[in-house]
């Protein structure tokens, strides 16, 4: 069902992008029968760009930056298409490049630092482990670079901190030294799943300025995993709404924001309470629950909890999967079989006004 | 919905007495025990001091960090632990000597709503008997069976009636969340102090349930106390919102001057720093980003509590103002009409939701740099 003519990676000044992800599936086998969790993704990646992925839970978003990092090899799991970062195809690498790859190019930092960090290793020994894997360096040249990525993620007295547990440290200080792990060895590609899900507003606030410090600095390239559209609007350049596997939207943010133009990014717009605007008396949720992945509709993904399907002739939305196609630019996509002009309208007249 | 705006003054003043009333409540937790003679360290202050009333019908915000507090006097106020000291009063009747025994009949009118639906619910127990145990506790009769009461609320709270028989595992963390609100429905409480019950959910489900939970408030006419962390589900529900930092209460008052006025320094930084999903706004928008964390509960700073972490304490207050922040520790008193603020310099910023250029007027920028 994936289609051949999906877009080609946006042209850009730098020629072929640092990160381009074509045709992404991941698939489990199970018992009850094979999982779609990843089905057909495509995006694209410049350095210095925050792309941010947005969805709910079992929508995909974690899986797919697991198989950039290429931890489904040696599982079940069925991966096919492919990730290209840097001119190298992750999917056809082996574990053993992968390896060499993960910490130096590509790291990660997870949502619950608390259970991604050792309890019985120093927060210091952590990080200089991640350093020396990657570089021949003495103990000692490990250490002084760990305090001094320690005092760059904002840890005060760092060098005082690093023979510390993780238990000793604070939630945000704990997110502050994954960051400092995954940015030991000046990643390419830094991947953060829900990096702030956990935290408080305030810490959040200085964890996702930190990533864009950070990613200033580097000259990184930033994905971002969320399931909060204000966090993709603060932060993200790119954003990718995910929705049963697939990419239900893609665009540049201050496009896609301007013109959301997907069903299910109205409804993700709408339930969310938003207080920059007039109270609104009654939420508007999406109703109904994610789709299960091992029955995926046919049709549209997103058919049975859409308002809008009526409006397209016939039975297309239950019965033809739509293609994500360019929209008003053709950066902007959208995988909709209400006609654009349409969608526009709905937008203006029935959703702009109750968001 | 914004003529209820003038509701705390007023309400202070009608003849019904709140329906809870809460006055100077404490919690100490024990310190840990250290050295040889096993002397306790400092208690941890976890509530210390708060003061405020509910009424019949209304909700109650309580919004601020992990650890400010808010979730220990939700368990405080309604006795599931044994405050240190304060009075609770619930219909006028005080409850703070009762014993565990003595509230027994009073969780008929008082109930909860956790966060985690994973964890509250018992695995072992179908739906039915979940739902159903308030009423075999209670020693409830209902008219028709208890198997026809449970089965209607569940109907009411969006649940499959049919669904009886199921066991936890078999919904969703939408619907988990459903049979803790039908349990705390069941016997018709007069109060509910939902404790993060939205937090867990995905924003879709957690509209649905947030939805739910206002319809139950005008069905049955509880009253709410919503903890909660997520400023704009708590402007979204609340009438009443109390901001919390260290186990005190920061500033109170009715929802729309919170967030038209703020006054506090830390409800700015708290406002400031909720991303809103609009990137011109955001590019806009002035973050007050505090340093620092969360200073310890057992050895809370002198002064104003929150001096430590105070943008305005320092970025623009002189040295003698400064002095006083370290030394005197203020308290929460009105500053305007229905709004109470625990600050020696309040100031009322009205500009930080959507960044109103009207006052992008040389206000000192509050950012620090990161160390």
């Amino acid at each position: 069902m994936s289609t051949a003519t999906a877009p080609v990676p946006p042209r850009s000044s730098v020629g072929a992008p640092f990160l381009s992800v074509e045709d992404l599936k991941v698939h489990f086998p199970t018992d009850d029968g094979l999982v779609k969790s990843v089905d057909g993704l495509t995006f694209s990646l410049q350095p210095g760009e925050i792309l941010g992925i947005v969805g709910e839970s079992g929508s995909g978003k974690s899986v797919t930056a697991q198989a950039i990092l290429g931890l489904h090899k040696g599982s079940q799991a069925q991966v096919s298409g492919s990730i290209w970062l840097n001119g190298r195809d992750l999917v056809a690498a082996s574990e053993d490049d992968m390896r060499q790859v993960r910490g130096s190019e590509i790291a990660m930092i997870f949502q619950d630092p608390l259970s991604a960090l050792h309890p019985f290793y120093t927060i210091g020994q952590q990080i200089a482990e991640a350093y020396r894997v990657h570089n021949k360096v003495s103990a000692k040249d490990a250490r002084a670079r760990t305090v001094e990525m320690l005092q760059k993620v904002g840890i005060p007295n760092a060098a005082g901190r690093y023979d510390d547990y993780p238990h000793q440290f604070s939630g945000g200080m704990r997110q502050r030294a994954m960051i400092a792990m995954a940015l030991i060895c000046k990643p390419r590609l830094l991947i953060a799943d829900e990096p702030t899900t956990a935290l408080d507003v305030t810490v959040q606030a200085q964890i996702l300025e930190l990533i864009k410090e950070l990613r200033d600095e580097l000259d990184s390239a930033v994905i971002l995993i969320t399931h909060d559209l204000g966090v993709v609007a603060e932060t993200c350049d790119q954003v990718v709404v995910m929705y049963g596997g697939q990419a239900v939207e893609k665009g540049p943010v201050d496009e896609l924001f301007a013109l959301p133009e997907m069903p299910y990014t109205w409804g993700l717009l709408g339930s969310m309470p938003r207080m920059d605007r007039v109270r609104e008396t009654r939420l508007t949720p999406i109703p109904g629950s994610p789709p299960s992945l091992i029955n995926v509709p046919k049709g549209c993904v997103f058919n049975p909890r859409c308002r809008f399907s009526d409006r397209v002739p016939g039975r297309k939305c239950f019965e033809v999967h739509p293609d994500l196609l360019p929209s008003s630019s053709p950066r902007h996509e959208v995988r909709c079989h209400i006609p654009h002009e349409e969608r526009v309208e709905i937008l203006d007249t029935e959703i702009r006004p109750t968001l | 919905m914004t003529s209820t705006a003038p509701a705390p003054a007023a309400s202070d003043s009608t003849s019904t007495a709140p329906l809870l009333e809460v006055t100077d409540v404490t919690k100490y937790f024990p310190g840990k025990t250290s050295g040889l003679l096993g002397r306790r360290g400092n208690p941890v202050k976890a509530v210390d001091g708060v003061s405020f009333t509910v009424h019949e019908g209304e909700t109650l915000g309580l919004v601020g960090e992990s650890g400010c507090g808010k979730s220990t006097t939700g368990r405080a106020v309604s006795k599931l632990i044994e405050p240190t000291s304060g009075t609770i009063k619930f219909g006028g009747r005080d409850i703070s000597g009762l014993s565990q025994h003595q509230m027994r009949p009073l969780r008929r009118e008082m109930q909860m709503i956790f966060q985690d639906p994973y964890s509250s619910l018992n695995p072992r127990h179908t739906i039915g008997t979940i739902v159903g145990t308030p009423y075999h506790i209670q020693g409830v009769r209902p008219e028709g069976g208890v198997k026809r009461a449970v089965q209607g609320v569940m109907e009411r709270v969006g649940l499959n009636p049919e669904h009886y028989n199921r066991y936890p595992h078999e919904f969703s963390g939408g619907q988990r969340q459903r049979i803790g609100i039908a349990r705390a429905l069941a016997l018709r409480p007069k109060l509910i102090v939902c404790d993060e019950p939205v937090s867990a959910l995905d924003v879709s489900v957690q509209a649905q349930v947030v939805n739910l939970l206002e319809d139950l408030q005008n069905e049955f006419g509880l009253a709410y106390v919503f903890i909660a962390h997520d400023l704009s589900v708590v402007r979204h529900i609340s009438d009443r919102v109390a901001v919390m930092y260290l186990g005190k209460i920061m500033e109170i008052t009715d929802r729309d001057s919170l967030y038209e006025y703020p006054m506090h320094p830390y409800t700015h930084a708290l406002l400031s720093a909720v991303p809103i999903p609009d990137p011109k706004i955001e590019a806009r928008r002035e973050k007050i980003l505090l340093t620092g964390d969360l200073p310890s509960p057992s050895n809370p700073p002198s002064g104003c509590v929150f001096h430590s972490r105070c943008p305005k304490f320092k970025n623009e207050l002189s040295d003698s103002e400064r002095e006083h922040c370290r030394t005197v520790e203020p308290v929460l008193e009105e500053k305007r009409p229905g709004q109470s603020v625990y600050c020696h310099f309040p100031q009322a910023r009205p500009d930080l939701i959507a960044g109103d250029p009207v006052t992008e007027s040389p206000i000192r920028s509050t950012r620090p740099k990161a160390a």
